[in-house]
């Protein structure tokens, strides 16, 4: 795996906050390197930085200082709008609360990212059809975001997150809204998405339930990791 | 994106929130329909004024004789006789003269058979159908052989017609005018009343040598119609036969004219410019009914924004560049605006109708001011619609996918 080129690579990755006239830190100088085909969680309470780290590798947000490639590229370089096409070729992204567009059918939620990434209409069309089978709700592709259940929208969420077959999904607490049935079927869905498809995936998650789906632990606390690990060492069952 | 997408996405948001779209293009709606109603009143109303001022005459100007002082009593203007028909050939002759007519007029009993009624009889030339706008619904007007052989036909007018020959065709018969028969040979359109409250229609017109050699016994004339060839010659034709005249008349100097030359000009310039104004005024109320309208747009679309900010931050996220939720939210606006503009212009063409049947005037809808007024409601879209949009588009997406 080492031989490609990392999707991830931070190198002493710092965010600071301005919060009432008080520099907060953030970020305390991150390095990470997530290589292809990773399933990576992403651990800690809340306020340990891992949401801030998330954004950041998923270039809704710039570091303050320290050097963060994407597959290579230094993203240091690039303007909003070359960030901006990264996010919808590159980058797939899952959040606690789904972020469906409502009154919209679940295909039309799923094609969202491929409008701009400028794929011709049969094609979008074709490759929302297969994303929706490949989370295993192909049936529902009419039904209205409104009309399904929670664990049901969230796999509209992945299948909008991997249609574009990106190099990286970022998950954001996928499960935390869900209750223990869906929370497990979701995790399960990234497992499958990860071995069998090969995604890269990175999550993160306070659950160790659903940490325990990844490849490997990175704990987080006061904007440092503190722990990087196999799951087995991690989360010893 | 291409434009088709883009407009697309735009009309599926507005289709999401129907009621807020259809209350908000209502501003607009009512703006455009205020414009085109305006507009085409104006215009309807102008048309109106304009076809009455037509309908007393072609250009018309006419020359009556001044007044004359016997004994210290001064008469009124028309009192004198100093005008002949010659004095009209020699007008005729006068550059951007299209038409003219000498006149004659009496007032005297007709009669025919057992019938009799008192009307205005009126000698002129062939050429006063022209001048006066006024066509025949039966029979012939009489012919310039006719004046030079100061013929006895005549034609009447309906209301003659009328109260002399109830119930017949006159075409064919005898009028006795002063106990000088005539032969009438035409009738007159209907007219209805003058601006001044007479019935046109109560008439008999004959050829001006008729009436002046068998009826008044005169050699002057009380009046010369004359038909400029277009209404911008009116004033200098005026000027002509004023000089004309003068000459004609051997008027020098300070010398009071024996004549007067008048035009329905000044009435024609006063009832345009009270057009103008009333049309500007009408178009102002419209313009400011359409900027209500688009404020109408930018507060909605503000709420809009505020409203779908997660929406917004989940677009940036998947990889909408700023630009794209820019044109995004303007073309909403714009599409808006212009559903807005073209319901407006349909409802204002139905009022302009409404208007138009009421009033009792051509319906005229300028397309120039439906285009326009179009093309204001859609660039009231992106004016309007840009702060809201640019808001959108400068939106943090972190905080904005946090928003609650």
């Amino acid at each position: 795996m080492s031989d490609a080129v990392p999707v991830v690579r931070l190198e002493r990755l710092r965010k600071l906050y301005q919060l009432a006239d008080q520099p907060t830190v953030a970020l305390a100088g991150v390095d990470l390197t997530i290589e292809r085909g990773e399933f990576v969680a992403i651990m800690g309470a809340s306020g340990s930085g891992k949401s801030t780290l998330l954004h950041l590798i998923g270039l809704l947000d710039r570091p303050t200082s320290g050097r963060y490639w994407f597959e290579g590229n230094d993203v240091a370089r690039l303007d909003a709008d070359a960030l901006a096409d990264l996010r919808s070729r590159r980058l797939g992204f899952v959040f606690q609360s789904y972020n469906l567009l409502p009154r919209t059918s679940a295909i039309e939620n799923v094609e969202l990212p491929m409008l701009y990434a400028g794929v011709p209409d049969d094609e979008r069309r074709e490759r929302a059809r297969s994303a929706l089978a490949i989370v295993g709700i192909a049936e529902l592709a009419q039904h209205e975001s409104n009309q399904m259940s929670g664990g049901q929208q969230q796999r509209v969420a992945i299948a909008r997150a991997l249609v574009n077959d990106p190099g990286l999904i970022l998950a954001d607490e996928p499960t935390g809204a869900l209750d223990t049935t869906s929370s497990h079927e979701i995790t399960q869905l990234f497992r499958r998405l990860n071995a069998e498809h090969g995604m890269t995936i990175l999550m993160v998650t306070h659950e160790p339930d659903v940490g325990r789906a990844a490849q490997r632990i990175v704990t987080m606390r006061d904007g440092a990791i503190v722990s990087d690990a196999p799951v087995a060492e991690a989360l010893p069952v | 994106m291409s434009l088709r997408t883009l407009l697309r996405i735009a009309w599926e948001a507005l289709v999401r929130n129907r009621v807020r779209s259809a209350l908000t293009i209502l501003g607009v709606i009512i703006g455009v329909a205020a414009v085109v109603v305006t507009v085409s009143i104006g215009a309807g109303a102008r048309a109106s004024v304009q076809a009455s001022i037509t309908g007393l005459g072609s250009n018309l100007i006419i020359v009556i004789p001044g007044n004359v002082t016997l004994s210290g009593v001064r008469t009124g203007t028309g009192a004198a006789s100093t005008l002949t028909p010659d004095d009209g050939l020699a007008i005729a002759k006068l550059p951007h003269v299209a038409a003219v007519s000498p006149g004659v007029g009496i007032r005297t009993q007709v009669i025919a058979g057992e019938n009799n009624w008192s009307t205005t009889i009126l000698g002129a030339a062939p050429t006063y159908t022209y001048i006066r706008q006024w066509s025949l619904s039966a029979g012939s007007f009489f012919t310039d052989t006719d004046v030079a052989q100061s013929a006895k036909v005549c034609v009447l007018g309906q209301t003659v017609v009328d109260n002399v020959f109830p119930g017949a065709s006159p075409i064919g018969k005898t009028v006795l005018i002063r106990n000088v028969p005539f032969t009438v040979i035409g009738v007159l359109s209907v007219r209805g009343q003058s601006a001044s409250g007479q019935d046109q229609d109560d008439t008999i017109i004959l050829p001006y040598t008729s009436a002046m050699q068998r009826l008044t016994g005169t050699i002057f004339v009380s009046a010369i119609a004359v038909s400029a060839d277009d209404a911008d010659t009116i004033a200098p034709v005026e000027t002509e036969i004023t000089r004309l005249l003068e000459q004609r008349h051997r008027i020098v100097g300070d010398e009071q004219d024996d004549f007067n030359v008048r035009s329905l000009q000044d009435i024609a310039n006063a009832a345009a410019a009270t057009t103008a104004v009333m049309e500007y005024l009408l178009a102002g109320v419209a313009a400011v009914s359409l900027l209500v309208g688009g404020i109408g747009i930018m507060n909605i679309m503000l709420v809009s924004v505020t409203e779908r900010t997660r929406e917004i931050g989940l677009r940036i996220a998947v990889g909408a560049r700023g630009s794209a939720i820019l044109e995004q939210f303007l073309i909403e606006a714009v599409v808006l605006a212009s559903v807005g503009g073209a319901i407006g212009i349909a409802l204002g063409v139905a009022g302009a109708a409404a208007v138009a049947t009421f009033g009792h005037w051509p319906m005229l809808v300028p397309l120039d001011a439906v285009l326009l007024a179009f093309a204001f409601s859609a660039l009231t879209g992106v004016f309007f619609g840009y702060y809201p949009a640019s808001k959108a588009a400068h939106l943090n997406p972190i905080e904005a996918l946090r928003f609650e």
